[in-house]
């Protein structure tokens, strides 16, 4: 059952990640991308933690993608005109480097002994999957991160704030040198109608 | 008094330093106060130590102070000094001449531009030569020997904005350094046989066991001792001036007179005799090479005598004179007449400068000139300056009673009482040359008519007397500073004999105390009659030729009637063009090849290959600057997998 | 019966190597952070995995933490693109190349 289980969701994980990094419009992108985080918080259940699966869902799939879209449609990004992927030197490398990484994972499993028919987990236990081990573990030996994270995420929240403002002086200026023919989007903030 | 030694090196050390760093704001008097009070505080210090080292009783009749263990790696030095009967000798002649002509300087050179730069080198020369002559191992005679040489490539180059000077600076420096790497050599010599430069330690070592020393061949084909003793007298070759290494005295004239006065006739020059005087022990087991050392210096002696007559330049003369009297007391030292040498080179100290003095005062008169065609007369206008000259002429001619006779008399008697008739007759000849282009000299300069210009003859004027207090000074030390030295045939019962000889003795080796002359004292007695004759002589034709209204005239006829020969002495014997061609310009050669390829293309073209190669490497680099976010994000990646290799593996 | 541990990491490892292709190919610069997105979730998988191989809190409480820091640097990172956006008018990451050398 297990087995079923993983390999459907795992397959699933899979094809939606070709087609987040494959897909010429960034919107279905982006909700590709939620499919994936579903499939990956299934997995997460399934290795005995709900409740990071189950966090996934509201802070990956539901805040996260949801602030790439709001910036997507902000900047009202097109579709991508020609290929979305770039022919030549650029992609080649890069397959190369992702096979050769996944290679050396390869050689890693070998080295580390685990093999692909390896011995299975033991089974779950009540502490590790239960919220109250990890809430204890966290506000204990981690509280110290926890803290810093916090304050890591009060920057973020000022730093995003600081730097997406709208300059003082309310200056915008024509960037005729910048802007080229191919690029389609003309407008910053106010969408077109608003304009006229 | 004698504990404090060490501070007769120090004192003039630190009025260069306070002339030297400081002085630039102060005025004259003050400069001249440090300048001059520096050598008269040295001056009464020596005398005190003298006094206490004459009065006291010393082991070795030595005093030593060592002042500091001069250590590197495997060379342990104690550095010190050292008053014994030698350095005694020597202290009293360079402290009281060099004292007397700072005094003269300071009138000389009154008016000069680099008055407070004169005083500060002419301390510094001071304090090394102090450090030569009181050192107690050959090292810190060597730093002192160094020393000098500097003060010397200074104070020739003194006037360094004409063309002349600076390079006859350098040419002092450079033929120099020739006899100090020989010098050197000796000294590694005697180092790695000893282990210690200490003379203390070395001579007495040297002394007691010759055999063990002096077997089989060292180097060169020499035994230890001959080879020590070769290099050493290369070393003084330099520094004292003789054949071959003579060149860089007469081009020395171009400093101030009194510079050549102290340097190049009273002190400096004496130090290879210094050196070789208390090497005495080494010379007595190389007897080939201290024959060699004889006839160099007898050879020295008569031809730089030669050039000597015909010179016009007055400082000239003397500085010929000076090679040729340096050659008579290497002669000495060569002969095993230590004693005799060191007699010669105090006498010659006192005589030598004063007649420097002397042409300084004229030339100071003159307005610069130092043409003796130019001059005569002068005895008119300059009575102290004729007086003082006339005295110092007549004592290096060898006039008797004059110390001149006495040191002279020694050094020719030494050669007749080892039978070296030939070297004895040489300098026999060489007195007479001596005597005659001296006085030769001294009328064209003072007797006869003026030959100068109106201008010249309108400032013609005696010096003041911070000039000539110190000739009269030199004078009586010229006239009298031979009775120390009196031979037993002249001492009549009177004076106390061969009292100079005495005081030496310690000093010296054992089998030259001993040795009596081979003559004896009647003949003694002739062979002196003949060399005053000799020198009555010279001087007599001097008088003949050029005493006259007319000095120059007669002299002109003989110049006619040998113009070859008078065409060789007139230009030295062609010696300095014959080493320009044969050992200048092949250098220059040299170096210039050196310069235009190995320097341009190889060195340089080595560090512009490097530049280049940096330029380039740059050049292909840029191209992975492409500005392109997703190259660099590449970039990263391959970076990253390379780390994982890296740990995993 | 129980998957093998090493199955997720296999898939972790493929779900990376399609983020990183996905970032060093796209033109497009949201593009480029869902994929970067994609890897930071691959590594979430990794850390899952073994915290349930030695029955350790420590991997879950890290995920935790990565999931915070994610969403700090994408806001962050979203907030820069449209500050770049204002000056250039276009997010083509072929076009950003002020720093061509």
């Amino acid at each position: 059952m297990e087995t079923v289980i993983f390999f459907l969701f795992a397959a699933l994980a899979i094809g939606s990640a070709i087609v987040v990094v494959t897909h010429r419009s960034p919107i279905y992108a982006t909700l590709s991308l939620v499919l994936t985080l579903f499939s990956m918080a299934v997995l997460f259940v399934l290795l005995g933690a709900p409740f990071v699966g189950v966090l996934q869902i509201l802070v990956y799939a539901g805040a996260i993608v949801v602030l790439f879209l709001f910036v997507i449609m902000l900047l009202n990004v097109q579709k991508e005109e020609d290929a979305h992927v770039d022919r030549g030197v650029q992609l080649w490398i890069a397959i190369l480097g992702a096979v050769v990484f996944l290679g050396m994972f390869w050689l890693a499993f070998w080295r580390t002994g685990l093999r692909i028919g390896g011995p299975a987990p033991a089974p779950l236990t009540e502490d590790l999957v239960s919220l109250k081990g990890l809430a204890t573990a966290l506000f204990t030996d981690y509280l110290l991160p926890f803290e810093i994270v916090g304050l890591l995420l009060l920057v973020a929240v000022i730093g995003a704030t600081v730097a997406a403002r709208r300059p003082d002086s309310e200056t915008v200026r024509p960037d005729d040198d910048y802007v080229t023919a191919e690029d389609p989007s003309t407008g910053p903030v106010l969408p077109r109608e608003a304009r006229s | 008094m004698l504990e404090l030694l060490w501070l007769i090196p120090i004192l003039p050390l630190a009025g260069a330093a306070i002339n030297g760093l400081l002085g630039r704001r102060f005025p004259k008097a003050l400069v001249t106060a440090v300048g001059v009070g520096m050598p008269l505080l040295t001056l009464l210090l020596a005398l005190g130590c003298l006094w206490e080292y004459s009065q006291g009783s010393f082991p070795n009749e030595a005093y030593e102070q060592v002042k500091y263990a001069w250590t590197t790696g495997d060379l342990a030095i104690p550095a010190g000094f050292l008053l014994d009967r030698l350095s005694a000798v020597m202290l009293f002649i360079v402290t009281f001449v060099g004292f007397w002509i700072h005094v003269y300087s300071a009138g000389y050179m009154g008016h000069e531009e680099g008055y407070r730069r004169y005083f500060a080198y002419l301390n510094l020369f001071m304090s090394a030569m102090l450090m030569l002559i009181l050192g107690n191992n050959y090292l810190v005679m060597f730093v002192g020997w160094e020393g000098v040489g500097l003060c010397s490539y200074l104070l020739i180059g003194f006037y360094y904005d004409q063309p002349v000077p600076p390079a006859a600076g350098k040419k002092a420096f450079i033929v120099n350094r020739i006899g100090d790497f020989a010098f050197l050599l000796g000294m590694f010599a005697l180092f790695a046989k000893f282990g210690s430069l200490t003379y203390h330690d070395v001579l007495p070592k040297i002394l007691g066991d010759p055999g063990a020393v002096n077997s089989g061949v060292y180097a060169l084909g020499l035994p230890f001792a001959s080879f020590v003793a070769l290099c050493f007298f290369i070393g003084a070759m330099g520094k004292s001036a003789q054949i071959p290494l003579y060149v860089w005295l007469p081009d020395a004239m171009a400093g101030p007179t009194p510079v050549s006065a102290l340097i190049h006739a009273a002190t400096m020059v004496t130090a290879g005799v210094y050196m070789v005087v208390r090497s005495n022990v080494i010379y007595q087991l190389a007897p080939e090479i201290s024959l060699f050392v004889a006839i160099i210096g007898a050879a020295t002696a008569i031809f730089a005598a030669t050039i000597a007559l015909a010179q016009t330049d007055i400082k000239k003369v003397l500085a010929y004179s000076t090679v040729s009297q340096l050659g008579y007391m290497f002669l000495a030292a060569g002969l095993g007449a230590y004693s005799a040498a060191l007699f010669h080179v105090m006498t010659h100290a006192f005589f030598k400068a004063l007649l420097f003095l002397g042409s300084g005062s004229v030339i100071h008169a003159m307005g610069g000139e130092q043409d003796m065609t130019k001059m005569g007369g002068l005895k008119k206008y300059m009575p102290s300056t004729r007086w003082t000259y006339l005295i110092g002429a007549a004592a290096i001619a060898g006039v008797p009673l004059l110390s001149g006779f006495f040191s002279k008399d020694e050094i020719l008697h030494a050669a007749a009482g080892s039978h070296h008739w030939v070297l004895w007759a040489v300098g026999l000849i060489t007195a007479g040359l001596t005597a005659f282009y001296m006085f030769r000299s001294y009328f064209l300069t003072f007797e006869g008519k003026f030959r100068g210009t109106h201008e010249q003859e309108h400032h013609l004027h005696e010096s003041p007397p911070s000039m000539t207090m110190p000739l009269w000074i030199l004078a009586v030390g010229a006239v009298f500073a031979g009775y120390v030295g009196v031979p037993k045939v002249l001492s009549l019962g009177f004076f106390h004999p061969e009292r100079f000889h005495e005081w030496l003795e310690p000093i010296l080796t054992p089998a030259v105390v001993a040795r009596e002359s081979e003559l004896g004292s009647g003949s003694e007695l002739l062979l002196i009659l003949i060399t005053t004759a000799v020198a009555i002589a010279g001087i007599l034709y001097a008088r003949y030729t050029y005493g006259g209204d007319n000095g120059l005239a007669k002299g002109e006829t003989w110049a006619r009637r040998f113009p070859l020969l008078h065409r060789l002495l007139v230009n030295k014997w062609y010696v300095d063009e014959i080493y320009d061609a044969l050992i200048v310009r092949p250098l220059a050669m040299i170096s210039r090849f050196f310069w235009n390829v190995v320097d341009t293309f190889v060195i340089d073209g080595a560090i512009n290959a490097g530049a280049f190669l940096t330029e380039l490497t740059g050049d292909v680099g840029r191209f992975s600057t492409t500005g392109n976010v997703r190259n660099y994000a590449l970039y990263f990646f391959l970076g990253v997998i390379l780390l994982f290799w890296w740990i995993a593996f | 019966m129980s998957v093998p541990i090493s199955w997720y990491l296999l898939l972790s490892a493929v779900l990376f190597g399609i983020g990183a292709i996905g970032a060093l190919t796209r033109r497009n610069g949201i593009s480029i952070f869902l994929s970067i997105e994609l890897m930071l979730n691959a590594g979430n998988l990794t850390l899952i995995a073994y915290a349930r191989q030695w029955n350790d809190h420590t991997g879950q409480l890290i995920v935790f933490f990565v999931m915070a820091v994610a969403a700090a640097e994408a806001a962050v990172g979203l907030a820069l693109f449209i500050a770049v956006f204002r000056q250039r008018r276009t997010i083509d990451v072929n076009r950003l190349n002020l720093l061509q050398g």
